[in-house]
């Protein structure tokens, strides 16, 4: 994604954006609205993970501490939300950053390193489900008050428009980072990180800008998503399928591509939603789990055919030289 | 990759719209009134999910098999079904579906938090909505008009139990002084703990330990040493399922034998699955929890439907049987399928004729005053009513050693 | 929280720390087993199977069905589903995750991921939500040593879980294909050019370890259970597991199994359950910033 991503950026904004003026259901509104706050959790991961090659497995560490700031600032210091967002993803970034000080510092790397994320992602959900102060087990319940003001809005409409904000926010961010000094230096500590350091790269200090700014988008994503559901527990905040959403978006959308964990985030979350309507509710439920098996046969399906995500396949259809970027990381 | 990136979304977009606007309109002569049952059916509540859908479906098909509403000239309950998938989004999504297929009403969630999430949904377009278990007290603490919950909070729960305990032990000559706690760490058992730590003490109880264990656990050895090494006289378990059954063999094999387990909320003392499965480990363990009403002649009866299927008899089933019988109640006094009619009908409800040992229906914001729970104490391979003496078909055995 | 008045008392009673310390161990070695099939797959394609845990569920129903549809004893099923269990693992690799995947690492998670779901929704709608167990004669039998109570199927499960690991490391260091499987896990391009069937090699190392699988599953129904979910508790430990005695080391994963298990129960004993699980990722995490490459790995 060259120079060029600005008009694409604008399209898709705009698109999504008008999609909740036309003939569309609320029901459409709410999974767009749920599939955009995962698909910025992605776009964080996207960072670290697509970019600078560095898989991890425990971004619930950072979602999680997003929504826990916003839910906790409001209900425990009776901060605004528009003031306790900003908070929320300052704090987030510097959990980022501690993790990463202290796993990158260590020349953690693959699946250690993944692990390693995966195993703080999990201390957290355990002390937060302990912990009077978030609420322990009992969950943190932000009071219903549909005031603008409290980021709690009559029409459901405005509070899509503000999360795709974020989504363009971060779309921006990542072209902008792709095409930067800092984000060359991040590819090619992907590609070889031996050769990268021998080059004058300082690693450690790109892998640490680089999880403290993933990190940062990551913790927005779980602020609006308290704000969103307006209630917490240490499961829904810290739990792993935030961890799996935001990894499986971008492997699915296209790995260190502008786009790659929008479209992943939206084709992999309305898939699930498509087989549920088709086929979970056809049986009633009767079949319980029918629609997942067939989800899971796609997934494996599309993986066969996409091999290089999505925006690969798209690439490919249309027989055009893959762009440079779309490299492979181990896990 | 501009065109494409756009032609993306938009398929995307369409296709999403498209399943949207699916939904199979199918009308019958009388136009149907048009239930959202909503339980986790896939993912970690399963269990619980299939048992209530099990209790709403039998609900269901009797009131359609009776002529439906009358007073809306036999119009039939029609079903949309929603997968919570065991988690609050999955039962936010699911009540949005069902505010676009009309239904005039849901019932079920089961866990606190999906009924949580989904109650506050619901309420965004007025649906009525009647929460079967979630014991968390902020559901109904929340101001919120559409939410009604049938069955009893942990709060009523804990205080019922409590008294429970205390009438036990006095009528055996107060046998039972110490107490070890074992909970599950969610919502409910760590509620349910904090609860006992602040009133046993003052009903003549000393806790020596309250053991919090996560779920799923992969074992429970350490919580039976604990109590081995503690030997208090009672032991009060409130954790699902396979913990439970986990405990209670552990107990078994390390031979430790208190005066009485008495369970509060447990997922197992009161399953006949657990009963079958471990006759020895289960017999005598007494429960605190939602049961149907054993003298109701109706509980036989949708208790052998449900057992027809091949399906063991929980709680579940005659809860959610009742919520959807409550509904369809309000629902023929209201006269109507208009969501604020058939709130307002649910508000001032008296409905008795469900198979809960609950009497009269009378909700006081949302709750159901008369909800409570009752005692059940494995007896020789049965489960059989304890406390309280006006629905019970049994004496309690207690000591047990 | 985690000091409560009864922990001194617990700390004096030399038999109840006895019976954790027992129990760790026992634990630990089923854990082990488990783990020895997802590092002989990390150590070989590199990756993290993420179909592990809904395998197990597999397995344990497999235990279910043929102890409750055949009659067949836990233990005598081994001999039974450890081959079958093989055949599935090396024709899922060979014929579903090979080719779907293209090789690409952030693929086989993809694939293997989409895989657990069909596994774990499959036996959901076939078995239903149920947790179901198995009542074998033995099942409550104990070995009395003093004070110490040892359930029989627990210590079995310890001996067996060594057995198993004994052999798997003769079929590594002695046999062709594990010679085979660690020139491929060393060098893949060396070892492709030397004449080795890769793929061959890849299927046969996923096949010994859905057979582990199957041996711990026989191992655990006689005190566990099982439903569609069961498999994914033991996931996360196993993995902690794998990475603290280093990928892809057989030894590794024994010990690292005892000593999980230990910590866990010992932790669990003395800073309850809840809180106790922190003391497995704590270790965890404090081994991996000081030994990264795990305690018997090679290197990072």
């Amino acid at each position: 994604m060259t120079g060029s991503a600005r008009l694409p950026i604008l399209i898709a904004v705009i698109v999504l954006a008008l999609l909740p003026l036309g003939a569309t259901s609320n029901t459409l509104l709410n999974f767009m609205t749920f599939a955009l706050i995962v698909a910025l959790a992605a776009q964080g991961w996207n960072l670290l993970g697509g970019y600078g090659g560095q898989f991890s497995f425990g971004h619930a560490a950072f979602f999680g501490t997003g929504a826990y700031a916003m839910g906790l600032l409001q209900v425990r210091f009776g901060l605004n939300p528009w003031a306790a967002m900003p908070v929320a993803m300052l704090l987030g970034a510097a959990v980022g950053w501690a993790i990463g000080f202290l796993a990158f510092r260590a020349r953690l790397r693959g699946a250690y390193f993944a692990l390693v994320t995966l195993a703080f992602a999990e201390v957290f959900r355990i002390l937060a489900n302990a912990w009077a102060f978030t609420g322990a087990a009992a969950g943190l319940l932000v009071p219903l008050k549909l005031q603008a003001a409290n980021m709690q809005f009559e029409d459901k409409r405005l509070f899509y428009w503000l999360v795709l904000a974020f989504v363009a926010g971060a779309l921006v961010l990542t072209a902008e980072l792709a095409r930067s000094r800092f984000g060359a230096r991040l590819v090619a500590l992907r590609e070889n990180e031996d050769a990268a350091r021998a080059l004058g790269v300082d690693t450690l200090r790109v892998k640490l800008a680089a999880i403290t700014l993933s990190a940062g988008v990551t913790a927005a994503a779980g602020g609006l998503y308290a704000q969103k559901s307006l209630y917490l527990d240490a499961a829904i905040a810290y739990g792993p399928w935030i961890s799996v959403d935001a990894l499986l978006a971008p492997i699915v959308g296209g790995l260190g591509t502008v786009f790659g964990p929008l479209i992943g985030a939206l084709a992999l979350l309305g898939l699930g939603e498509l087989s549920k309507m088709a086929l979970g509710n056809l049986f009633g439920g009767a079949v319980p789990g029918i629609d997942l098996i067939v989800f899971g046969i796609l997934l494996i399906l599309a993986v066969a055919f996409a091999p290089r995500g999505l925006l690969g396949l798209f690439d490919r259809l249309i027989r055009r030289p893959r762009p440079a970027e779309g490299g492979e990381a181990t896990p | 990759m501009t065109e494409l990136t756009r032609r993306t979304l938009l398929q995307t977009g369409a296709a999403v719209g498209a399943l949207v606007s699916m939904p199979a309109i199918l009308r019958a002569q009388a136009a149907p009134v048009r239930i959202g049952i909503l339980q986790p059916v896939t993912g970690a509540l399963a269990q619980d999910g299939e048992y209530g859908r099990l209790g709403a479906q039998i609900a269901l098909d009797e009131i359609n098999a009776a002529g439906g509403i009358k007073a809306l000239g036999g119009a039939k309950l029609e079903v949309v079904f929603g997968d919570a998938r065991s988690n609050p989004e999955g039962g936010t999504q699911e009540v949005e579906r069902m505010e676009a297929e009309k239904v005039s009403a849901i019932v079920g969630g089961f866990a606190s938090p999906i009924v949580l999430a989904a109650s506050q949904a619901a309420s965004r377009y007025n649906i009525p909505y009647i929460c079967d278990v979630g014991v968390s007290d902020q559901i109904v603490n929340r101001g919120l008009t559409n939410t009604f919950r049938f069955g009893p909070g942990f709060g009523i729960v804990t205080s019922t139990a409590l008294e429970n305990l205390v009438k036990l032990n006095e009528a055996a000559g107060k046998p039972a002084k110490t107490v070890v706690v074992v909970h599950e760490d969610g919502l409910f058992g760590s509620g349910m703990a904090k609860l006992l730590q602040a009133q046993l003490p003052g009903r003549g109880f000393e806790i020596l330990e309250t053991i919090a264990h996560p779920t799923p656990s992969r074992d429970m050895s350490n919580v039976a040493l604990r109590i081995r090494a503690l030997n208090p006289d009672l032991v009060i378990p409130s954790s699902y399922y396979a913990e439970f059954v986990l405990l209670a063999r552990t107990m078994q094999q390390q031979r430790i034998r208190p005066k009485g387990i008495y369970a509060i909320l447990n997922g197992a003392a009161s399953n006949f699955r657990f009963v079958k499965e471990f006759p020895d480990a289960a017999n005598l363990v007494m429960d605190c929890n939602h049961w149907a009403d054993p003298r109701k002649p109706k509980t036989a009866e949708v208790r052998r439907l449900a057992e027809a299927g091949g399906r063991f008899w929980l709680y579940n089933t005659p809860l959610n049987y009742s919520c959807v019988k409550l509904l369809a109640d309000a629902i023929e006094r209201a006269g109507s399928s208009d969501r604020a009619k058939i709130t307002e009908a649910l508000a001032s409800s008296t409905f008795a004729d469900h198979i809960m040992p609950y009497g009269p229906t009378k909700f006081v914001n949302g709750q159901n005053q008369g909800a409570a729970p009752v005692n059940t104490q494995v007896q020789n391979g049965d489960i059989k009513v304890i406390f309280p003496d006006a629905f019970s078909d049994a004496k309690p055995i207690f000591p047990a050693v | 929280m985690p000091f409560q008045p009864g922990c001194r008392r617990l700390m004096l009673q030399i038999d109840i720390l006895l019976s954790a310390l027992a129990n760790g161990l026992m634990t630990g070695a089923v854990y082990a087993l488990i783990a020895l099939g997802l590092t002989l797959v990390y150590g070989v394609l590199h990756v993290i199977n993420f179909a592990h845990g809904a395998t197990l569920t597999a397995a344990m129903f497999a235990v279910w069905a043929a102890h409750d549809g055949l009659g067949i004893d836990p233990y005598v099923a081994i001999l039974i589903l450890t081959p079958l269990f093989f055949a599935l693992g090396y024709a899922l690799q060979r014929f579903v995750i090979g080719p779907a995947s293209h090789g690409s690492d952030s693929n086989i998670l993809l694939v293997t991921l989409g895989l657990s779901i069909v596994i774990e929704n499959a036996l959901l709608a076939a078995f239903r939500s149920d947790t179901r167990s198995i009542d074998v004669p033995y099942g409550f039998s104990v070995i009395e040593l003093g004070n110490l109570f040892l359930p029989l199927p627990k210590v079995i499960a310890f001996f067996a879980s060594f057995l198993v690991a004994a052999l798997l490391w003769g079929l590594m260091a002695h046999t062709d294909i594990g010679k085979a499987i660690r020139a491929v896990s060393r060098e893949k391009t060396g070892a492709a050019l030397s004449g080795i069937p890769v793929e061959h090699v890849y299927a046969v190392t996923f096949g010994l370890g859905a057979a582990c699988l199957a041996v711990a599953a026989c191992l655990l129904m006689p005190t566990f259970l099982v439903n569609p979910r069961v498999g994914n508790a033991f996931v996360l430990v196993a993995f902690t597991i794998v990475v603290l005695g280093g990928m892809g080391s057989v030894p590794g994963a024994l010990i690292g199994g005892l000593i999980i298990g230990v910590v866990e129960s010992l932790s669990g004993l003395y800073f309850g359950e809840s809180l106790g699980q922190i003391g497995i990722f704590l270790i965890f995490i404090l081994v991996l910033l000081v030994r990264p490459a795990g305690l018997f790995g090679a290197r990072a």
